[in-house]
C-alpha cells in the first residue's frame, strides 16, 4: 500500500504514525446492517457500560428511531428507514397483508421544518424533541391500524425496513482529532480515537471538524463526548459493549484488516444472492478520511442512513489553506507599511 | 481497495418518498427584496435521513464571530500603532495601542467565555499542534498579547510616574513591544479564516480560497476605521489608506468568493447571513466613500466613516458565521456536492 503522508490518504499503521512504539493491531467495527433487527441492544449496552445519561423516551416521528442521531450522550444510534420498495432477493411474505410505510414524506417534512427552526444548542439535532410552533400536527403515529389498513388493496406497496447501528468511525485521519487544540482527543495504541474528559475544555472545534457529525459537546459537563470503542474494555482484552450485546452479530468487533476482509466476503456473498444494493461504506483506504475504523455494509445509499456519501477530512487541504492565509497576511502587512510610506509628511 | 464495489443502485428501486428534499427550503428562501437576491434555482434532488442534518451545527455562539471581529481589529490596530510610533504620530499611536489592547481584552473574554469549561482555558497551551488552527491561533495570541499590553500600558502611565524606574522601563519597552506585536498581527488577522475553513462546515470549508482575504480586508478596514475615529485628521492619513485597502479587499474578495462557490453559495445569499452581509457591504461601501471624499476636510465625516467601516467589518464576520451554521444544519449542502463528486469520479474511472 502506498503511503503519501500522515495528514490524508492511506496509512498502514495509524498507531505508529501517532507515536506508539510497540502496539497492538488496529481494531474496529464491521456493522453488517443486512442482519440488524433494530433491537437497540447496542444503544442500551453502550449507555450501561459507559454510564452515559439517558436520552428520554421521545417519539420523533422517524419510524422506531427515538434517539435521533449520534451525539454527546448517544454513542450508538440505530436508524430506521421505511421504504416502499421490495426486499432485494427475497419475498417479504406480505402479499396478502396490508403493507406500506408508517412514516413517510409527510412526517419527514414536519420534522425537518421543526429542526431547522430549532435553536442552536448542543443536543438540538439529537434527542431533544423538535420545538412545536403553530400547533401540533398529526403525523399518523402512533396508530392502532396496520399500515395500509384504511385504504384498499390497490394502494398497497412493497415494503422494506432498513436498520443500521451507527457509531463513531474512528477515522484513519480523524477531523476531530486533527483540530483539537488541547490534545484532549488522542489516538490510542489500538488505532482508535478517544477524548480525555479531564483535558477537554469544551472549545467545540471537534464538533465542526467531524465530517460525519458524530462528536458533540455535552450540556451537562461542557466537554465533548463520543464513542471510545470501549477503550477500558480493550485494555482488559474484552470486546466493546455494543458488539458484545448484539444478538445477530450485526456489530462485529476485531482487527481492522480482518474485518475489511470479512466485509468484502459478505458483500460478495450478498451480491451472489441477488442483494444487488449491498455496498460497503468506509472500507476504502483511498477515501477522503483514509478509510474508517468502523466499516459498514449498507443496503442503500449512505445518505439514506444519515451518512455523508463522500466525506473528506479538512486537514487534506490544510497546507493549501495556510498558503492562502500567508498570502493574505503578507498583503495585509504590506498594505500597513504602504499606508505609512504613502502618507509621508 | 479490499472488496468489490457495489453496483450502482437501480433507479427503479429508489422509493419516491425519499427521492426529493423536503420542501422546506422554499419557505425559508423568502424574497428579501435585495438587488442581489438570486432567482430561485430548481431544487436540488437529494436523499437524506428524514431531512436531518448530516453534520452537527457549530456549538459556537455569537461570541466567536464577535471574536473574529475584535481579533482582526486588535491586529490591524497594532500595525497602525507601530507605524505611528516609528513615524512620530503620537495620537494615532495612542489610538492604535489603546484600541488594540481593548480589542485584545474583549477577544480573550469572548474566547474563554465561549468554552464549555472556561476554567480550563489554559489547556489551549498544553500542546502546540500544527494541524489545529485553534492551537496555532492560541499561540499567535500568546505571542501577540504581551507586546500589545506593554505598549498600551505605556500610554496609560500617568505623567508623574514617568521619572520612576518602572515608568522609564515601560517607556523604553513600549516601542519594541509594540513592534513585536505588529509583526505577529498579520498572523492574527488571517489565521481565523483558516480556523473556520479547517472544518467540515460546507460554507466555511468551500470558501477556503478567499476567506483569508475577506478576513484580513475586514481587519484592515475596521482598524483603519478605528484610527480615523480616534486620531485627528492630520495624523490619520495612514489609517485612511489602510482602511481603503481593507474595505476594497473585503468587498472585492467576498464578491469573488461568491462567484467561486457552488451550491453552498445559497447560504450566503439567503436568510440571516444574507441580511447581515447586505448591511455589511452597504456600511463598508459608505465608509469607503466617506474616507475617499472627506480626507482631511472633516473630522465628523472621518468619525462617521470610521464607525461605518468597523460596523461593516463586524457584520461581515457575523454573516460568514451564520452562513456556516445554516450550511451545517441542512443536509443538502453535504449530500448534493458529495454525491456529485462521487458520480464524477465514477464516470471518470470508467474512461480509459
Amino acid at each position: 500500500m502506498k503511503r503519501t503522508n500522515s495528514l490524508h490518504g492511506p496509512l498502514d499503521d495509524v498507531a505508529a504514525d501517532a507515536g506508539h512504539g510497540e502496539h497492538p493491531p488496529r481494531v474496529g467495527f464491521f456493522t453488517d446492517t443486512s442482519v440488524c433487527i433494530g433491537c437497540k441492544a447496542c444503544e442500551v449496552a453502550c449507555k450501561e457500560w459507559n454510564l452515559i445519561p439517558a436520552d428520554g423516551f421521545d417519539l420523533l416521528g422517524m419510524s422506531m428511531d427515538n434517539t435521533g442521531s449520534l451525539g454527546a450522550h448517544t454513542w450508538r444510534h440505530v436508524s430506521f428507514v421505511e421504504q416502499n420498495v421490495a426486499l432485494d432477493g427475497q419475498s417479504s411474505q406480505l402479499a396478502g397483508l396490508p403493507t406500506g410505510t408508517s412514516t413517510g414524506s409527510a412526517s419527514a417534512e414536519v420534522l425537518a421544518s421543526r429542526l431547522v427552526a430549532a435553536e442552536r444548542g448542543d443536543t438540538e439535532l439529537g434527542t431533544t424533541p423538535p420545538v412545536v410552533t403553530g400547533g401540533a400536527e398529526d403525523l399518523g403515529i402512533p396508530t392502532f391500524q396496520r399500515p395500509g389498513d384504511g385504504t384498499g388493496a390497490e394502494t398497497r406497496t412493497d415494503f422494506r425496513w432498513l436498520m443500521s447501528s451507527d457509531v463513531c468511525k474512528h477515522c484513519t485521519h480523524a477531523g476531530c482529532l486533527d483540530v483539537c487544540p488541547t490534545g484532549a482527543l488522542f489516538r490510542t495504541e489500538f488505532g482508535t480515537v478517544v477524548v480525555q474528559q479531564d483535558i477537554c475544555n469544551g472549545c467545540g472545534y471537534c464538533v465542526s471538524g467531524c465530517p460525519y457529525g458524530v462528536i458533540d459537546r455535552s450540556t451537562l459537563d461542557g466537554t465533548a463526548h463520543k464513542c471510545t470503542l470501549c477503550y477500558d474494555r480493550l485494555h482488559d482484552g474484552m470486546e466493546p459493549a455494543c458488539a458484545k450485546a448484539c444478538p445477530t452479530q450485526s456489530i462485529q468487533f476485531g482487527e481492522l484488516n480482518e474485518l475489511r476482509e470479512r466485509a468484502a466476503n459478505r458483500v460478495k456473498q450478498l451480491h451472489e444472492r441477488g442483494v444487488s444494493q449491498a455496498r460497503l461504506y468506509g472500507e476504502d483506504p483511498d477515501d477522503g478520511v483514509g478509510g474508517t475504523g468502523a466499516v459498514f455494509l449498507l443496503l442503500d445509499e449512505p445518505e439514506v442512513y444519515g451518512l455523508p456519501p463522500d466525506p473528506i477530512v479538512a486537514t487534506r487541504d490544510a497546507a493549501a489553506m495556510w498558503r492562502i492565509a500567508a498570502g493574505a497576511a503578507a498583503a495585509f502587512f504590506a498594505a500597513g507599511i504602504a499606508a505609512f510610506l504613502g502618507s509621508r509628511r | 481497495m479490499t472488496g468489490p464495489r457495489a453496483d450502482p443502485p437501480r433507479p427503479d428501486a429508489i422509493p419516491d418518498d425519499h427521492r426529493a428534499a423536503p420542501p422546506r427550503r422554499g419557505r425559508r428562501r423568502r424574497d428579501h427584496g435585495g438587488e442581489r437576491e438570486q432567482p430561485m434555482v430548481p431544487e436540488a434532488q437529494f436523499r437524506s435521513y428524514y431531512g436531518r442534518a448530516v453534520l452537527k451545527p457549530p456549538v459556537w455562539e455569537w461570541m466567536i464571530p464577535a471574536y473574529l471581529f475584535t481579533g482582526g481589529l486588535s491586529g490591524g490596530s497594532a500595525v497602525l500603532a507601530a507605524g505611528a510610533d516609528l513615524t512620530g504620530r503620537t495620537r494615532l499611536r495612542r489610538a492604535g495601542r489603546l484600541g488594540s489592547f481593548a480589542a485584545l481584552l474583549a477577544s480573550v473574554v469572548f474566547l474563554i467565555a465561549d468554552l464549555g469549561r472556561p476554567e480550563r482555558f489554559h489547556h489551549m497551551l498544553r500542546v502546540a499542534k500544527p494541524t489545529s488552527p485553534m492551537s496555532i491561533g492560541s499561540w499567535i495570541l500568546a505571542a501577540f498579547g504581551p507586546g500589545v499590553a506593554v505598549a498600551a500600558i505605556s500610554e496609560l502611565v500617568p505623567a508623574r510616574w514617568h521619572r520612576t524606574r518602572l515608568g522609564r522601563l515601560v517607556h523604553h519597552l513600549a516601542g519594541p513591544a509594540g513592534l513585536s506585536s505588529a509583526l505577529v498581527a498579520p498572523g492574527l488577522a488571517s489565521y481565523s479564516a483558516v480556523l473556520l475553513s479547517h472544518t467540515a462546515v460546507p460554507a466555511w470549508n468551500e470558501a477556503r480560497g478567499l476567506l483569508p482575504f475577506v478576513f484580513t480586508g475586514s481587519a484592515a478596514a475596521s482598524s483603519g476605521g478605528l484610527g480615523m475615529v480616534f486620531a485627528p485628521v492630520d495624523e490619520a492619513a495612514p489609517a485612511r489608506l489602510f482602511a481603503i485597502y481593507g474595505a476594497v479587499t473585503e468587498l472585492a474578495a467576498s464578491r469573488v468568493m461568491d462567484s467561486r462557490l457552488g451550491l453552498v453559495r445559497e447560504v450566503y445569499m439567503t436568510g440571516q447571513a444574507y441580511q447581515l452581509r447586505r448591511l455589511s457591504e452597504r456600511l463598508t461601501a459608505a465608509g469607503l466613500a466617506g474616507t475617499l471624499l472627506a480626507r482631511r476636510r472633516s473630522r465628523t465625516i472621518a468619525v462617521a466613516s470610521g464607525f461605518a467601516l468597523a460596523a461593516g467589518s463586524a457584520l461581515q464576520r457575523f454573516s460568514v458565521f451564520e452562513a456556516g451554521v445554516a450550511s451545517a444544519k441542512d443536509p443538502k449542502y453535504v449530500v448534493v456536492p458529495q454525491r456529485e463528486r462521487l458520480e464524477h469520479r465514477r464516470t471518470h474511472q470508467h474512461e480509459p
